[in-house]
């Protein structure tokens, strides 16, 4: 029980102190929109061919939106000491760690994911196509958000981690663009899509189990200087 | 109180091949207020940050209760309150807010009062609900130093706890530590200031070789 209300207070002061600064959370979300909405003018309106790229395009674009808001998991903490809080508490980092990395997905994945389907209609994506495209991008964001948040941990502690970041967790990110993008191409032809959906399933229990474990011996390299 | 509260046997550290301090050996009991002074860049703040648990950057034994650091690594944080020199506070939250999560990791029962009563003591009554942000420096600093009154601890690490207090506000955290002293907390800090309280002071100058 004080586990989770320890998960809770650590929720809630992150979902507070994101919806007051703004820019975290509508950032990865208008270059979301902006990227999405210039493919039609780069590739041409043709419905046939948007149709055909939209899922690979709504996928890739939505891990590079989740890839630019990953280093802000820990930064804004690191940089105003209350990590240090966090790992000075004499009780486990684990469920803190999960509360921080869920309050990221709440501000991140879900809004895009929440947002697809409209930049899906822009793109021309089949009907048949929107509800993969929804449960895989909430279910996969998830995970992202969890392989993210290793990254972040394991580079908050330098100046300069961006590109660092980017190398260390966009392989990690390889395996579920392709079921993720699968899932919708297969919903648009007609098929069950729910084989992807369960693999995404299994990526992200997975991730719940380990990546906290592995975050919070990352924020503990990442502050011991 | 026969037990040993903090013992340090033959400290060594260095950074960038530079010794910051060796052999060093101290020891902390109840009511004991112990200042590390030393110029800038003596390795003042890395030695408080090895003592609090975040920094392994280090040689020697650090002894909690007669056991090794590691062995009571739970008990040892639960009776430690560090605040090191970052703001340890989220500009965009109130000090309520800010001070509720503080409580919330040290386990303790979500209840404003103890958090109020201590904002009234630090003299921020009337502040509570205002964002961070828009407080002073000084009054930031309060709020990060009211974790002293809200959080029970038997050991607090300070670094530089003046810093950004007006004269006045120097006077009370003085009394403060003086309380918290004779009450049987001990009492870990680096500042340049000359510490005025009614205890037995020690120094540890470091920086000397």
């Amino acid at each position: 029980m004080t586990l989770f209300s320890l998960a809770l207070a650590v929720l809630r002061r992150d979902l507070l102190a994101a919806a007051r600064r703004g820019s975290e959370w509508s950032n990865p979300l208008v270059f979301f929109v902006m990227v999405c909405a210039l493919f039609p003018l780069g590739i041409g309106p043709e419905p046939q061919r948007l149709a055909e790229l939209a899922p690979g395009i709504l996928w890739v674009v939505a891990l590079l939106a989740s890839l630019l808001a990953s280093d802000t998991v820990f930064r804004s903490d690191y940089d105003d000491a209350t990590l240090e809080q966090m790992l000075l508490s004499h009780q486990a980092l684990y469920p803190q760690v999960i509360a921080k990395t869920l309050a990221h997905w709440l501000l991140s994945g879900l809004p895009l994911s929440l947002l697809s389907p409209l930049l899906g209609v822009l793109l021309h994506l089949p009907t048949a196509g929107m509800l993969a495209l929804m449960a895989s991008l909430a279910l996969g964001s998830a995970v992202l958000s969890f392989i993210g948040a290793i990254g972040a941990a394991l580079t908050v502690g330098l100046r300069k981690g961006g590109l660092l970041l980017s190398l260390i967790i966009l392989p990690l990110y390889i395996p579920v663009l392709i079921f993720g993008s699968s899932a919708v191409k297969t919903a648009v032809d007609g098929g069950p899509f729910l084989p992807q959906l369960a693999m995404l399933g299994v990526f992200f229990l997975v991730a719940l189990a380990l990546a906290p474990l592995a975050i919070a011996g990352a924020l503990r390299i990442s502050v011991d200087q | 109180m026969a037990q040993t509260g903090l013992e340090v046997r033959q400290l060594y550290s260095e950074r960038d091949d530079r010794v910051l301090f060796a052999d060093l050996c101290f020891t902390l009991n109840a009511g004991d207020v112990l200042q590390i002074a030393g110029p800038n860049g003596s390795g003042k703040t890395s030695l408080l940050r090895i003592l609090a648990g975040l920094s392994s950057r280090y040689q020697g034994d650090i002894l909690w209760h007669n056991h090794s650091l590691e062995q009571q690594r739970a008990d040892y944080l639960q009776q430690l309150l560090y605040i090191g020199h970052g703001a340890g506070i989220k500009a965009a939250l109130s000090p309520l807010e800010n001070l509720r999560w503080s409580c919330a990791l040290r386990g303790l029962p979500a209840d404003d009062n103890p958090i109020l009563s201590a904002l009234a003591k630090v003299g921020l009554r009337g502040f509570e609900e205002q964002a961070c942000y828009s407080l002073s420096a000084g009054q930031q600093r309060r709020v990060n130093l009211a974790r002293l009154f809200c959080i029970p601890a038997q050991l607090w690490i300070l670094d530089e706890p003046f810093t950004a207090i007006d004269q006045g506000g120097v006077a009370e955290i003085e009394q403060w530590i003086s309380d918290f002293a004779n009450a049987g907390g001990a009492v870990l800090l680096t500042t340049h200031h000359r510490l005025a309280i009614n205890r037995p002071l020690r120094i540890i100058e470091l920086g000397e070789h």
